[in-house]
């Protein structure tokens, strides 16, 4: 199996009209009007070569141009300017249950996905069972797909898709959707193909994945290439880009949902790592947040609080220097607050702080500060998962062997 | 295979051929859509033309009897490549605007929307030509025998030049979405300027030879000729001096074959004239869609 995907120099041009002359009538009205279209580059110059046999993960945060890319590649959007030459025949996978018919059974469906990937009717009968198989939904194969659920649907798509005998996959954000199982059948079909020698290209926000999974990753940011090489290096690169757009977000003090007193007022905070020449920590590293803040009079009711959220929102700690035994009695001025971490073990991930400042009862709210610090933790080994456990293994082995 | 280039017109041929069981899946999806949850389905595609056959034949016979003889028969041969075509046309320009949800999502040659929208015309052609091929017996009608193959270069030179203007207006209707509008219109009055319901002898009278260039006009005169076959007809009822002419011109096949001969030549070359257009639309097909 020899096929490879070699994007060159490819750039994608965007024009959006604000009002979108789509009629005849509307652009005639509109001709003497300077129409009012924003422009802008979903992707600039991307060079990325897939070697045949090789697995690719695409990462970037929403809008840099990743899913574009992969369009591209699947023929779907033609790049304005660039080549992109494929070898091999291609399956994508942009959205589970995409190019399927609700008003068509899903064994209809089954043959119409299967013919818009180039399949004749002989080729489908002889993989149709498999595909039913994989999806799990027999008793349903007669019904139209619109009756499905969305799980149902999905693992349809997923099952035609890697039925077809792809020897390029195209991926998108799918292994995300179904429940777990099906997510673990999944990548359990994806690492087949990949012992089978097929090339994937594969588009995720989690870094996990492209970990677990990918020979290379690439980093989009903004319709740019910033990074390409081993899982590791990008997975770095990626996190350094999502710090520092976590950096530029400016703090809005007329942010009407922040109900804040400002009796005492956090100036700053910082997250101290114990190595300064790298910005992040490895699980078993300490690291310290710092919260300088100003009370212009004294407060006498205080509570410093602290919260790490993890990047889908789950609350991984929330704690304050009450629930720490740490009453600092009455504040005046200037000072900080040091919450010291002597692990952080959690695996590898961008970590979100919450911080405020409040009353005992928390009725009062001095000033609260949401997630504008982040703790990158990039562990050493490839477990999986969240937390990172000290374990090892140990092989016993018995004095006699039972055989012989 | 290169994804990022504009292919040409004998690749595009090329995989059209490839993905001819798409094609045919997507005609038969626009069939199963068009009468799902209907209990007579198919029937209904049938119905259409019977009830034209009946009411064209108890108004036309009764309460209007008309100049033209065998009326019904004469009607529904002009008819027939006439709702193919304005069925294939107003299908096929919203195709590709119709089926969003797979141009976004999934790569396949997009020329073949517009081809299956033609596809589920003629099934409907067929199953209409099945319901004159009934009248003629019902009525113990014979047609021009000798005249009836000149039905295969008709309906070929039909289809290419379908073919060609439907892949065209499906590109341009993304970008100005008017297009099906104005299509219904021109549909509209296209078929008035055809010799459907009144004889080819009429607007020969008036303008001569000059009628061929509508090129819906050779494929019906064909169809007429071939199926209903010539009759003498009264020009001009209404009129102080009318005259009696053959409401088809009697020279022979090649007359008739002749100018579907140069009908097909433009139309196939429309047709690579619309592989161009449609090429250069689709740099931003799904992205507009």
């Amino acid at each position: 199996m020899n096929a490879s995907i070699e994007i060159d120099n490819v750039s994608k041009h965007f024009k959006l009209n604000h009002a979108r002359a789509d009629s005849l009538k509307e652009r005639v009205i509109n001709l003497r009007r300077k129409t009012t279209h924003e422009e802008f580059w979903a992707l600039r110059d991307v060079t990325i070569h897939v070697n045949s046999g090789e697995t690719v993960g695409l990462l970037g945060h929403n809008g840099s141009g990743k899913s574009t890319l992969l369009k591209c590649v699947a023929g779907i959007m033609r790049p304005t300017s660039g080549t992109i030459r494929k070898r091999g025949r291609t399956a994508a996978l942009l959205e589970l249950g995409s190019g399927f018919h609700g008003d068509l059974t899903g064994r209809e469906n089954i043959y119409m996905n299967g013919s818009i990937l180039g399949l004749s009717r002989v080729d489908i009968d002889r993989i149709f069972d498999d595909i039913v198989d994989f999806s799990e939904i027999e008793d349903f194969i007669d019904n139209q797909v619109k009756h499905y659920s969305s799980g149902m649907a999905a693992r349809l798509g997923f099952a035609v898709a890697v039925n077809v005998d792809p020897e390029i996959l195209l991926v998108d954000e799918v292994l995300s959707v179904g429940d777990e199982a099906f997510q673990r059948k999944c990548l359990d079909r994806i690492k087949q193909f990949q012992r089978d020698g097929r090339t994937i290209l594969l588009v995720t926000h989690a870094v996990d994945l492209v970990r677990q999974i990918c020979d290379r990753a690439a980093v989009l940011d903004h319709g740019n290439l910033v990074a390409f090489g081993a899982p590791g290096e990008a997975a770095l690169a990626f996190r350094e880009h999502l710090r520092k757009k976590g950096a530029e977000v400016p703090h809005d003090l007329n942010d009407p949902t922040l109900l804040r007193n400002l009796e005492v007022e956090i100036r700053g905070a910082q997250v101290v790592y114990p190595r300064p020449e790298s910005a992040y920590i490895h699980p078993s590293d300490p690291v310290q947040i710092r919260v300088d803040y100003l009370a212009p009079e004294r407060v006498d009711d205080i509570v410093f609080s602290i919260a790490i959220f993890d990047q889908d929102g789950k609350m991984l700690i929330g704690t304050n220097s009450d629930l720490m035994g740490d009453d600092p009695g009455s504040i005046d001025g200037e000072g900080t607050c040091i919450f010291e971490f002597d692990r952080f073990p959690v695996l590898d991930g961008v970590y979100l702080v919450h911080l405020g400042i409040h009353s005992h009862d928390g009725g009062v709210v001095y000033d609260q500060r949401e997630g504008q610090e982040t703790v990158v933790v990039l562990s050493e080994g490839r477990d999986v998962g969240l937390v990172h456990f000290p374990v090892r293994a140990h092989i016993e082995a018995r004095a006699t062997p039972i055989s012989g | 295979m290169d994804v990022s280039d504009r292919p040409g017109p004998i690749q595009r041929v090329r995989r059209i051929w490839t993905f001819r069981e798409l094609l045919v899946n997507l005609t038969r999806k626009e069939l199963k859509i068009k009468y799902k949850n209907s209990a007579l389905g198919f029937v209904w595609s049938l119905l259409n033309p019977m009830l034209y056959l009946v009411v064209f034949y108890l108004v036309f016979t009764y309460f209007i009897p008309a100049s033209i003889p065998y009326f019904p028969i004469f009607l529904l041969s002009g008819l027939l490549p006439y709702n193919l075509f304005s069925a294939g046309l107003g299908g096929g320009t919203t195709s590709i605007v119709g089926n969003a949800g797979l141009v976004g999502k999934v790569w396949f040659p997009r020329e073949i929307l517009p081809l299956a929208s033609i596809g589920a015309a003629v099934v409907h052609f067929g199953l209409q030509l099945a319901v004159l091929t009934g009248a003629l017996v019902v009525f113990r009608y014979q047609p021009a025998w000798s005249y009836l193959p000149l039905l295969v270069p008709a309906l070929v030179t039909l289809l290419v030049l379908l073919a060609a203007l439907a892949m065209t207006l499906a590109a341009v209707n993304v970008y100005a979405r008017d297009t099906q509008h104005l299509l219904e219109l021109v549909l509209l009055a296209w078929f008035w300027m055809t010799p459907i319901v009144y004889p080819y002898a009429q607007v020969r009278e008036k303008i001569g030879d000059w009628a061929l260039l509508n090129p819906l006009t050779p494929v019906v005169l064909a169809m007429q000729r071939a199926i209903w076959g010539s009759h003498v007809v009264t020009i001009g009822v209404t009129n102080k001096t009318p005259k009696q002419l053959t409401a088809l011109p009697d020279v022979g096949q090649w007359w008739y074959l002749r100018n579907l001969g140069v009908l097909f030549v433009i139309s196939v070359g429309l047709l690579f004239f619309a592989f161009w257009v449609f090429g250069r639309l689709e740099d931003n097909l799904s992205e507009n869609i």
